[in-house]
């Protein structure tokens, strides 16, 4: 199987040249302003954007070197040995191919986008530097983490944004909130990599490897019990990462975080991560048969109905966007479920670019209301806020699937691809997440953005400054042509990603239009109720009218479905429970109790039952001798017989 | 150079500083810290020379080392020697000595007997480390343990004298058994009675026997370990220890256990150590996930390093025992990760009591807003503790894991789980110590760390960093030696899954 890694590596051109310094930039960077970040003050900001500008330019150029190699652009390349004991040895082992490239542009991209908005964003904060050390450390994992060759150093760059992720939730670690909302998000995580790691460990004893080519050299070869084993072990991890059921709740709660956070690591790209693993081992996927590929499909289409619902009812406008960020990943594994690897990336790149730009357009809103999240609140302001209030519908139409909108393209493919693959339930599962997406986006945007104008007491609202604008207006014509990638006859995606993820199985002729019209359609009609229920004059009263007939049920969707409640009262207090046994009960009365009575009364006996505060050390010398002289005792008795 | 004898040099240069010590008046102070900074500084220079002279393609098993009669007409030998297990051992050592010394600044009383046994404690374990000899490793072994009584109970705090009599009982009972076993082994020594380890590697004895002599030594080395249940000593010594003696307590002296598991235990008994591994594997999981499940319920910040460091010596005692080249070398290169996270974690705990005289965790909160640098350094231990990729700690509990995977299957899984525990009591004490609004308002002036306490955490972050990048300089000297246990170990029987596993290829 190396001899795969050989093959590609002689291919064609050293693509992977640029890829170290693609990670080392934002990394050089980050601990530079580490160090040196408060003495430069203002400075920090422009250096880390021109860092991960950098390694935009350097992805830029990698892209296309992978374009021109055709379709075995694959390449790889070992930097230095990591951990290498007997038989098993991974490095720091680099992989450029048609995915990864992708996955540069769009992190490198959207990433600088972010860095540029937050100098604006963050102006005036007391920590001004260190965020960008934060957010530039955070960059430099995730390249380690889409360039990784071996499942151990994506494994790094996996576990890397977790920590930045915790780091930047809790940047206003004096606020309880965003403190408990860190540590949450780690812990929950952990609990998913613990099932990555036993993913992991499967792995090496099945394939005496964790390479990628190699693992996926060798999936055919796996029995599919095995494989489903390896998979839903992965996915466990995954689902930890990327937000699903039942991993998902530390996602909404991560909020707390400066919200160019919730842009890119929230929405863009760390979330993403789970998608790109499972596109990433494919073939594994693969291997095992249907089961693992349907509990995917089945847990992706159930996360993405019930996020939905849950965004339906939230108020706090970045809380919406969480859950519809975990509902358009449940979206993405949706489409994997059902074999379309590249329909999810196309997902993951469509959705990047629109929900970035909707939590920049939230932080703008934020921003110029002087911190206020509730969107009961708020109203009329794309009169006030032109520029956010005009990208932000773009980025709601993309999202809602209205054709020509990014969105679209991407949400039709992957719902296409499901059916395609007679995935039916899946798919009207996905059609109606389409729609309660539309009610729910516009709900916020209506709220927020029309209507007469409505802002907290003692707000002066102004629209944003240049560096903001500077992201939100590139990321807004992205909503509405970013479509492009994969359009038919023009640029395809689908077809660029094929050497890596295979091809997937697409409807065609008729049914592909009439299936594209479905999409259609639910987003349209989403949008319609949200109109009727919160612009029209009527609103108010349907909307009472809509409560009075299920309040419980309206109740319970704001608690969130009791969900942290039940992990709260089910795992967490029976855990400190069961801690708190041991550590103030048990440990002390029982087991220190019975070992440390054992000792002294062997110690009393041996020190023929003097106290023993007095005089130790000189007893402890008798005991060593008396010791001595009994074994040489029993030896020559011994020896006598 | 190359005749030097380095590795007894290394050993004996404290004893020397003690001289040095001996004709300094007690009320010089600052002679004295210097002094002993100086000692341990050129000591680590010296052990430098033995890295650098180490061979780690070597064919025989120990190098650098003496070989002399002592006592002959008993078979007593001054017999030294490393391999690539004590050589990181002795380093460590080496290493974290001159930071203990800086650490041992708040010393002001009765300073000159402080720094005396603090350098008889480094010739002490060094010996350890180095002795092939049983009788010279058994005087080591207990030279060691009476500086360090010395330290907790005369420099220690609240109820030292109890924490060190406890300490003391522990080990004496475990040290007495493993001289019974020993002095039953010198006289089966196939060519007669002697002390020389390696002689005494070939004594045949029958499985019962080695169950009993093994167990002999298991006592001594489970004790200092410490292995669930019989680490209750543990976390008394350190709460009450000094800072420095929590740090070579935990960095140094808690190795000394695993060392002898691996030195003598196994070697010694391979057949006794095979039948025996299902248990001590079972109580190494135990105490992973017991250590770890007592540390998050800790009110006192050393109290909880301390239980942190019951589970993670149980990742040392569950890869040391599981059979495969992965998990020794793991459990090996754990031993000194440990040493430097839980050093550094209290040497960060103990300045913290510097400041404030307290390390009740209610006590602080806050903290990341008034002494940043001290925060930053804190987390980056905590999460080196907690197995964070890219840290130290995470390359030698992946090795366990992986390793214990081989052989164990699916013991793996409650062994893996106390990865997730130690994310929550690392970061749910972080949060209350160092998140939150200052609301306790003797905090609010608190100073950040000042440069010689960042002296002393420096190298060990550095270090840290650099072998949880680049751990081959350390696996490439650990690999040889661990793998010439695990064959001892794999001797006599064959075991189909592991070979399998381990003959996959890559």
């Amino acid at each position: 199987m190396n001899d795969l890694v050989l093959a590609a590596e002689g291919a064609s051109a050293d693509h992977t040249a640029l890829a170290p310094l693609i990670i080392a930039l934002p990394l050089a960077s980050a601990f530079f302003l580490m160090l040196f970040g408060k003495r430069i003050d203002r400075l920090a900001g422009v250096i880390a954007s021109g860092a991960i500008g950098g390694a935009f330019l350097a992805s830029i150029i990698t892209f296309g070197s992978v374009v021109a190699a055709g379709h075995e652009a694959a390449e790889s390349h070992r930097f230095f040995d990591w951990i290498t004991v007997g038989d098993f040895s991974v490095g720091f082992d680099l992989l450029v191919d048609q995915l990864s490239a992708v996955m540069l542009l769009v992190v490198t991209g959207v990433g600088t986008l972010i860095h540029v908005y937050s100098i604006g964003y963050m102006h005036g904060d007391a920590r001004y530097s260190r965020f960008f050390a934060y957010l530039n450390l955070f960059v430099a994992f995730m390249l380690i983490l889409v360039l990784a060759e071996n499942l151990l150093l994506l494994f790094v760059g996996w576990e890397g944004v977790g920590l930045c992720s915790y780091l930047l939730i809790g940047f206003w670690f004096e606020k309880p909130s965003a403190a408990d909302a860190a540590k949450k998000a780690f812990i929950v995580n952990r609990v998913g990599d613990f099932s990555f790691l036993l993913g992991i460990f499967l792995l090496v004893a099945t394939v005496g490897s964790l390479s990628m080519v190699a693992i996926n050299a060798e999936a055919g070869a796996m029995s599919a019990g095995v494989a489903t084993a390896i998979a839903l072990l992965l996915f466990g991890g995954a689902t930890g990462k990327s937000a699903q059921i039942p991993l998902y709740v530390w996602l909404p709660d991560a909020m707390a975080g400066p919200t160019p956070v919730s842009a890119l690591i929230h929405a863009a790209t760390m979330v993403t991560a789970g998608v790109y693993m499972v596109a990433r081992l494919s073939p594994v996927f693969e291997a095992s048969g249907e089961v693992a590929l349907l509990v995917v499909g089945v847990v992706g289409a159930a996360t993405a109905l019930w996020a939905a619902v849950m965004a339906s009812f939230e108020y706090d406008i970045k809380k919406v966007l969480a859950y519809s960020t975990i509902s358009q990943l449940g979206y993405m594994f949706l489409a994997q479920g059902a074999h379309a690897y590249s329909a999810g990336i196309f997902h993951l790149v469509t959705h990047a670019f629109f929900k970035a730009l909707m939590f920049l357009g939230a932080g703008a809103v934020m921003h110029a209301l002087a911190g206020e999240v509730d969107m009961r609140k708020m109203g009329g302001l794309r009169k006030a806020m032109p520029i956010t209030g005009t990208t932000f519908l773009m980025g709601c139409l993309a999202i809602s699937g209205i054709i020509p909108f990014a969105g679209f393209f991407s949400k039709d493919a992957l719902l296409a691809a499901a059916w395609a693959d007679g995935r039916y339930v899946l798919w009207a599962v996905g059609v109606l997440t389409a729609f309660l997406t539309a009610f729910y986006m516009f709900r916020l945007y209506f709220r927020v953005f029309e209507g007469p104008l409505k802002v907290p007491e003692g707000v002066h609202v102004h629209d944003v400054p240049p560096t903001m604008a500077a992201a939100l207006i590139p990321l807004g014509i992205l909503s509405v042509v970013g479509g492009v990638i994969n359009l038919p006859g023009v640029l395809t995606l689908e077809h660029f990603l094929e050497p890596v993820v295979g091809e997937a199985q697409v409807p065609e002729g008729a049914i592909a239009w009439v299936l594209g019209g479905l999409a259609f359609v639910a987003g349209a009609l989403g949008i319609a109720l949200a109109r009727a229920v919160y612009l029209s004059r009527a609103s108010s009263l349907r909307r009472r009218k809509a409560y009075s007939r299920a309040p419980g049920l309206v109740d319970a969707a704001r608690d969130k479905f009791y969900i942290d409640r039940i992990y709260g009262y089910g795992i967490v207090a029976p855990g400190k429970a069961l801690s708190s046994y041991l550590a103030n009960v048990f440990d002390p009365r029982y087991v220190d109790g019975i070992v440390t009575g054992t000792g002294r009364l062997v110690a009393r006996a041996s020190e023929n039952l003097r106290g023993i505060q007095t005089g130790y050390v000189r007893n402890y010398a008798l005991v060593f001798l008396s010791g001595a002289v009994v074994i040489l005792v029993i030896q020559l008795v011994r020896v006598g017989l | 150079m190359e005749d030097l004898p380095v590795l007894d040099l290394v050993i004996f240069a404290p004893l020397a500083g003690i001289l040095l010590l001996a004709f300094i008046p007690k009320e010089r102070l600052d002679a004295l810290r210097y002094v002993t900074l100086g000692v341990t500084l050129v000591t680590f220079v010296i052990s430098l020379g033995v890295l650098g002279q180490f061979d780690p393609s070597a064919q025989e098993q120990f190098q650098l080392g003496s070989s002399l009669q002592w006592i002959p007409e008993w078979g007593i030998g001054y017999i030294t020697g490393i391999d690539g297990v004590s050589l990181w051992m002795v380093m460590l050592t080496t290493f974290l000595m001159p930071l203990g010394v800086l650490a041992s600044w708040s010393v002001t009383k009765r300073a000159k007997p402080y720094f005396i046994f603090f350098l008889a404690l480094e010739t002490g374990l060094l010996g350890v480390f180095v002795a092939l000899d049983m009788f010279l490793f058994y005087l080591f072994w207990e030279a060691s343990l009476v500086p360090m009584y010395f330290l907790i109970g005369m420099w220690g705090y609240g109820r030292r004298i109890y924490a060190a009599m406890k300490f003391f009982l522990f080990t004496l009972v475990g040290s007495l058994l493993m001289l019974v076993a020993i002095v039953y082994l010198y006289f089966q020594a196939p060519g007669g009675p002697t002390f020389s380890y390696v002689e005494l590697l070939d004594t045949p004895l029958t499985l019962d026997v080695q169950r009993l002599l093994f167990l002999g030594f298991f006592a001594s080395f489970a004790v200092k370990v410490p292995l669930v249940p019989l680490h209750t000593w543990l976390p008394d010594a350190h709460t009450e220890a000094p800072t420095a003696g929590s740090v070579l307590l935990a960095g140094v002296l808690l190795k000394l256990g695993a060392y002898g598991l691996i030195r003598f235990a196994i070697p010694l008994f391979p057949d006794a150590a095979r039948d025996l591994a299902p248990i001590i594997v079972g109580l190494s999981i135990v105490g992973i996930i017991y250590g770890a499940l007592i540390a998050t319920m800790q009110r006192d910040l050393k109290r909880l390093v301390a239980y942190s460091s019951v589970a993670h010596l149980g990742f040392v005692t569950l890869g040391i025992f599981v059979g495969s080249v992965q998990g020794m070398s793991g459990g090996i290169l754990q031993m000194v990760s440990h040493g430097l996270s839980s050093g550094a974690l209290f040497m960060l705990v103990g300045a913290l009591y510097d400041r404030r005289h307290s390390r009740q965790i209610a006590d602080f909160g806050g903290l990341a807003k008034t002494v940043p640098v001290f925060a930053g350094i804190f987390l980056l231990v905590a999460l080196s503790s907690l197995g964070l990729p890219g840290l130290s700690g995470f390359v030698g509990e992946f090795l366990i894991l992986l390793g214990t995977f081989f052989t164990y299957r699916w013991w793996v899984v409650p062994a893996a789980f106390g990865v997730v525990l130690a994310a929550i009591y690392l970061l749910w004490s972080y949060q209350r110590v160092f998140h939150g609004e200052v609301t306790n308002e003797a905090n609010r002036s608190l100073p950040d760390l000042n440069p010689r306490e960042l002296a002393m955490l420096a190298p060990i972050v550095a270090l840290i960093v650099f072998i949880g990048v680049y751990p081959k300089p350390f696996l490439e000297r650990i690999e040889p030696s661990a793998q010439r246990v695990v064959d001892t170990f794999n001797r006599s029987t064959v075991r189909p899954e592991t070979a399998s596993v381990q003959g996959g290829g890559k």
